[in-house]
């Protein structure tokens, strides 16, 4: 694939694709066409963005495996906004579990993010993301150098995170998220492999 | 069926001569069959959508809250019924195979009368009911519902438990292939729950087999259900097909699915969290996008009621 046709016309299409949870949450919550978003919408709007904010980050994390597989260099061009939209629906998923649901209660927000696990390990996986989108610019990346590399190794734990929080979050069907952990495992145990047969 | 009242002066009690004997009630279809044939029979009454289509009850204003109801569309297409799969949506969406009737209900264990019932004699000399009830889901949501039945406890004391029933267990009926929910283990199946004597003889403690007028849908829990609105929704066992009075504490199924998130007793309880999230405030279901959540009330709201039933009791460590 050329450059030029990545930026000029997978990047867009990817950028518009990234919009589409969200436009539809959106067109849900005005019952455009006659749609809703269902008997709980804090719910299901907290639900949404939740889970294309892991899907993202399970996505990102496909790139590099996905490059080597396909033998596709121009994958990796695709990276940075697909780890930027994650950061975006992550937050989107939090700032709606702030607000909407909790209505900004702050002793509820406060005791929820010290007293549950899976609540405690959701918010520390979005603290770790912000200085990855901090530093996702060119000139940031020139300036830390050799230290960007390392700094963004934190996209590893912070999917470990992720996952785990789903997996903690559900009653009792956990297969959706064990088929997260699943690829999870693929992708992070694709890098300890290859680490290792490079040795 | 379902709408004859008791006549003055009838005891709550079923005659012996009532009950269908059980080979009497497993050979119906034959029985029929062999009378059509027979020419004895001119038409065959199975009970039709038609004749299901509406209850004949009364409210009982006693035991309503004056809330707004959850509208008839939200309480039936956001439903807790793992038999049709784990999804909110899923009960309304997967239940459609599920075949309600003909049912029939076992009573077994420490009672004078046992044995199975078609539902239409169980419930045959009992009027209706209609109930708003507060519901409270162990997830922080609920619902105002406006239920048919009967208070359960009438229902129990027809077949006589004796002095060792202490607890009463029920168990939801197991039909993988009209379940979908049920051919993955997500819970062990069947469901089973169970309440003290003294909660089940309560005369909060609904059976249900409506709501909103009409017959309870297959998702709120077809065709008998019950309805224990100071306890958390999942101790209200749907689509019942047995009834036990025992003597020891039955076991429950979201009690071994996860012990020391949800025990025996699950009252409602703004004071004991669940360990991954607080009970103290909940989401009224149909408040829309920007409705705030409200404070649960301890017992849901019926303390009055009930608080007696607990007295001296730790309800931390009989959560």
């Amino acid at each position: 694939m050329k450059p030029a046709v990545v930026r000029r016309v997978i990047k867009p299409a990817l950028f518009v694709a990234c919009l589409l949870p969200l436009l539809s949450i959106l067109w849900r919550a005005f019952e455009l066409g006659g749609s809703n978003l269902g008997a709980n919408p804090v719910e299901q709007v907290q639900d949404t963005f939740g889970q294309w904010g892991l899907r993202l980050l399970v996505t990102t994390l496909a790139i590099t495996p996905l490059r080597d597989w396909l033998n596709a260099p121009w994958l990796a061009m695709l990276r940075r906004m697909l780890g930027l939209f994650a950061f975006a629906y992550v937050s989107l998923h939090f700032l709606t579990w702030l607000v909407l649901d909790q209505g900004l209660h702050w002793p509820s927000i406060l005791a929820d993010i010290a007293k549950r696990p899976f609540i405690t390990i959701g918010f520390l996986a979005l603290l770790m993301l912000v200085p990855l989108a901090v530093t996702s610019t060119n000139a940031m990346m020139r300036r830390l150098g050799r230290r960007w590399k390392t700094l963004h190794r934190l996209i590893y734990p912070i999917c470990v995170l992720a996952v785990w929080h789903y997996y903690w979050q559900v009653k009792a069907d956990v297969r959706e998220p064990l088929v997260y952990a699943s690829l999870l495992g693929i992708l992070l145990g694709w890098r300890v492999w290859k680490r290792s047969s490079r040795l | 069926m379902l709408i004859k009242r008791p006549r003055p002066g009838d005891s709550a009690r079923i005659a012996p001569s009532e009950i269908t004997a059980e080979d009497v009630y497993f050979n119906r279809r034959k029985l029929l069959k062999a009378a059509l044939a027979l020419g004895a029979v001119g038409s065959v009454a199975t009970s039709t959508a038609s004749e299901r289509a509406t209850l004949r009850y009364t409210r009982n204003e006693r035991y309503s809250t004056d809330e707004d109801l959850t509208s008839f569309e939200d309480v039936t297409t956001y439903n807790n019924f793992y038999e049709f799969g784990s999804g909110k949506g899923d009960p309304a969406a997967r239940s459609h195979r599920f075949k309600p009737e003909p049912w029939s209900v076992t009573i077994s264990g420490h009672a004078n009368v046992t044995g199975t019932f078609a539902l239409e004699d169980l419930l045959k000399p009992h009027a209706l009911e209609e109930r708003i009830y507060r519901l409270r889901c162990v997830e922080a949501w609920s619902m105002v519902i406006p239920w048919i039945g009967i208070p359960l406890g009438t229902v129990l004391r027809r077949f006589e438990p004796t002095s060792k029933a202490k607890y009463v267990a029920f168990k939801t009926v197991h039909r993988p292939e009209e379940m979908p929910g049920q051919r993955g283990r997500v819970l062990p199946w069947p469901y089973v729950e169970g309440l003290r004597i003294d909660e089940a003889m309560h005369p909060l403690t609904l059976l249900a087999v409506g709501l909103y007028g009409k017959p309870l849908l297959n998702q709120n829990g077809a065709p008998l259900r019950l309805v224990v609105p100071w306890k958390y929704g999942f101790k209200s066992i749907k689509s019942i097909v047995e009834i036990r009075f025992t003597e020891r504490q039955p076991p429950t199924s979201w009690h071994l699915a996860a012990p020391h998130e949800y025990g025996f007793y699950a009252n409602v309880n703004p004071n004991v969290d669940h360990p991954r999230w607080s009970q103290a405030r909940e989401r009224r279901i149909g408040g829309g996008l920007f409705d705030s959540r409200r404070p649960t009330l301890m017992f849901n709201g019926y303390e009055k009621e009930v608080a007696s039933l607990y007295a001296g009791m730790d309800l931390r460590r009989f959560y």
